[in-house]
């Protein structure tokens, strides 16, 4: 349990890094990009967004630290500011129309590419020098050196545009209303198919080659040889005694590779102009919608903390030794 | 492990070696030169990239060898020249990461107690911030530039590299020439300098690869995202022309096809070209090599194999 509350301290720390980063950022870039962006502005926006722009400035009266607690407060009772491009929607309501595309994509990638891999990195190791263990890892190894998003674009190209099986893009047909029915839900996963198989392939080889190595540290440990020797089903000795000791390291990896898999589907969103975060995001910077820019980061960064926590339950649960304070 | 001829040989020689006897080395040393020597001579190699030499989208023929751009520009040229800025870019903020990551991690190693509780969380928050998101964010605020993408990269990349390296220090830290040399009266820039950081010479090599790698992925992908300077010819940005010209929904495959392999082909060379280095500072690997080397000379079929031997008849 203290294990738990220490990593909880760290990533309310984290947060509160994020936060301050996000506050001081816009105020302390070079030049003046506040200015310059007012003058395009002006005359085109009402002037409660220039208002909103102001305060994402710093440009306000009030004192630096004033502000910063003033803004502490909004964020904590989850006000982000207005949007400046989706005028006069505050940057909350925005976000989440993207969020749970974007949940969706990313946690079915990690969390497919992560079982196909480490089940793939088991029989790897039990079976070495097999064709899976001398084929698969330096395959996936090259196929994870591609750009995420150039293999979404051939992807595309080859299976949605060539071949025509796959939709072009959106995460639903333009004929469907979002509605809890069969027919939603298949449209849903069939646009979610090459956004999401793009990344399990790019992942994959990662998982596989982690959890292949760490298996064959654990295959050559004396408990191991133990159960071995005492006449254990092989399976038995692979799955439940090498396994599950083996998974550890990859489950640590698990959190760190949250972070990765996100930024990687927030480009693969592009290719498909799928309406999550990523999409959301780019088009933010690309119409200088500060608020919204920053309000996007602040959410991907606490989801990824919040995740990341949730990965140390489950290694605490997977691993007897950190629970070591509770009995 | 006695008889290992590598033992005590100068560095260079040993990777050279290493480099010689690994299969997959070899060949990613040699995809590595092609590129280098397409970045140094690409303007003898190829026209000018900017120049508008025929019909947009075009596909590939005798005179366009990889076709032509939306725009009407030649996609062999602007692959040729975007590899020269790619790769300089790439290879310096890959040096630059392990640096800094260098610097504060011996630092964090050394000095312990407050300081490294300071720098850990430091690196620690960095690590589980997500990196390209922070990336957008700061870059979109920055004037477009390759100034802006280095900087951008090298916030977000350092902090992999510091942890590595600050476990590595631990390590040495104990050992007894440290020790010695602190008894010694050595000041601490020395002993990090002198003692430590030549202990960690193939660890930091293969950081480097390991951050060029990094830097060029997400270098093409900022550039992609349209953030760095669209006006320039980069592997990115003819990715982000490609995408903005409507090329996949018109069929074009030859606008993005080249530069992805480009960036693929490099990572995948730069990857197979660590694992050589890996094999030589990690003990374990090269002990195991010998063993099923050995076992392959008299005969045997190399099983199950750690540095355990089993006999299974």
């Amino acid at each position: 349990m203290r294990y738990l509350l220490q990593r909880l301290g760290f990533y309310l720390i984290a947060g509160w890094a994020a936060l301050t980063l996000n506050f001081f950022l816009p105020r302390l870039m070079p030049g003046d990009p506040a200015t310059a962006l007012f003058a395009r502005f002006r005359g085109r926006l009402a002037p409660e967004a220039m208002a909103a722009l102001r305060e994402t400035f710093g440009l306000t009266e009030a004192p630096l630290l004033q502000q910063y607690f003033t803004y502490l407060s909004h964020v904590l009772r989850g006000d982000l500011g207005i949007s400046v491009a989706y005028f006069p929607t505050p940057v909350s309501e925005v976000i989440a129309t993207g969020m749970l595309w974007t949940v969706f994509l990313a946690g079915t990638a990690v969390v497919v590419s992560f079982a196909i891999g480490t089940l793939l990195g088991i029989v790897a190791a039990w079976r070495r020098g097999g064709w899976i263990d001398s084929w698969l890892p330096s395959t996936l190894v090259f196929l994870g050196a591609f750009p995420y998003f150039w293999l979404a674009m051939v992807a595309l190209y080859l299976l949605g545009f060539t071949l025509g099986w796959f939709p072009l893009g959106h995460a639903y047909g333009d004929d469907l209303t979002p509605a809890f029915t069969l027919e939603f839900m298949a449209d849903v996963f069939r646009h979610a198919a090459l956004p999401v198989g793009t990344v399990v392939i790019a992942t994959l080889g990662g998982w596989l080659l982690s959890m292949r190595n760490s298996m064959i540290t654990v295959l050559g440990s004396d408990f191991v040889n133990l159960a071995r020797a005492k006449g254990l089903a092989p399976a038995r000795v692979v799955l439940r005694y090498a396994a599950r000791n083996a998974l550890l390291p990859s489950i640590t990896g698990f959190g760190m590779a949250l972070g990765f898999v996100l930024g990687g589907s927030l480009l693969t969103e592009i290719v498909f102009s799928y309406p999550g975060q990523g999409y959301l995001l780019v088009q933010a910077v690309r119409n200088q919608d500060y608020p919204l820019m920053q309000g996007i980061f602040l959410v991907i960064t606490l989801a990824v903390l919040g995740s990341n926590w949730l990965v140390d339950v489950i290694y605490m649960w997977l691993d007897p030794r950190t629970r070591g304070g509770r009995s | 492990m006695s008889g290992s001829p590598q033992r005590g040989a100068n560095p260079l020689a040993m990777w050279l070696l290493a480099v010689r006897s690994d299969r997959r080395a070899t060949v990613g040393a040699f995809v590595l030169l092609l590129f280098g020597l397409l970045a140094c001579l690409g303007p003898w190699i190829a026209s000018d990239p900017d120049a508008l030499v025929g019909m947009p989208l075009q596909p590939p023929s005798l005179e366009h060898w990889l076709g032509t751009t939306g725009q009407g520009q030649d996609v062999f040229a602007q692959m040729v020249a975007g590899t020269r800025v790619s790769l300089v870019l790439g290879f310096s903020v890959g040096v630059v990461v392990v640096l800094v990551g260098a610097l504060i991690g011996v630092a964090a190693g050394y000095f312990g107690g407050r300081v490294d509780a300071m720098l850990s969380l430091l690196f620690n928050i960095f690590l589980v911030i997500p990196g390209l998101p922070l990336a957008i964010i700061i870059a979109a605020y920055l004037p477009s530039g390759p100034l802006t993408l280095a900087l951008v990269l090298i916030v977000t990349g350092w902090a992999w590299n510091a942890r590595v390296i600050r476990a590595q220090t631990l390590a040495q830290r104990q050992r007894d020439f440290v020790s010695a040399a602190i008894v010694a009266g050595e000041s601490h820039w020395r002993i990090i300098t002198r003692e430590i950081l030549p202990t960690m010479t193939s660890l930091i090599v293969a950081q480097v690869i390991g951050s060029t790698v990094y830097a060029i992925g997400a270098q093409v992908g900022l550039e992609f995202l349209g953030l760095g300077d669209v006006s320039k010819v980069t592997w990115g940005t003819n990715l982000y022309w490609a995408q903005n010209d409507s090329a996949l929904l018109t069929g074009a495959w030859w606008t993005f096809a080249p530069t992805g392999l480009c960036v693929a082909l490099v990572g995948f060379g730069l990857t197979m070209l660590n694992s050589a280095f890996d094999e030589i500072s990690n003990p374990r690997l090269q002990l195991e090599r010998a063993w099923r080397a050995h076992l392959q000379a008299c005969g045997h079929s190399p099983g199950r194999s750690t540095p355990v031997v089993i006999d299974r008849g």
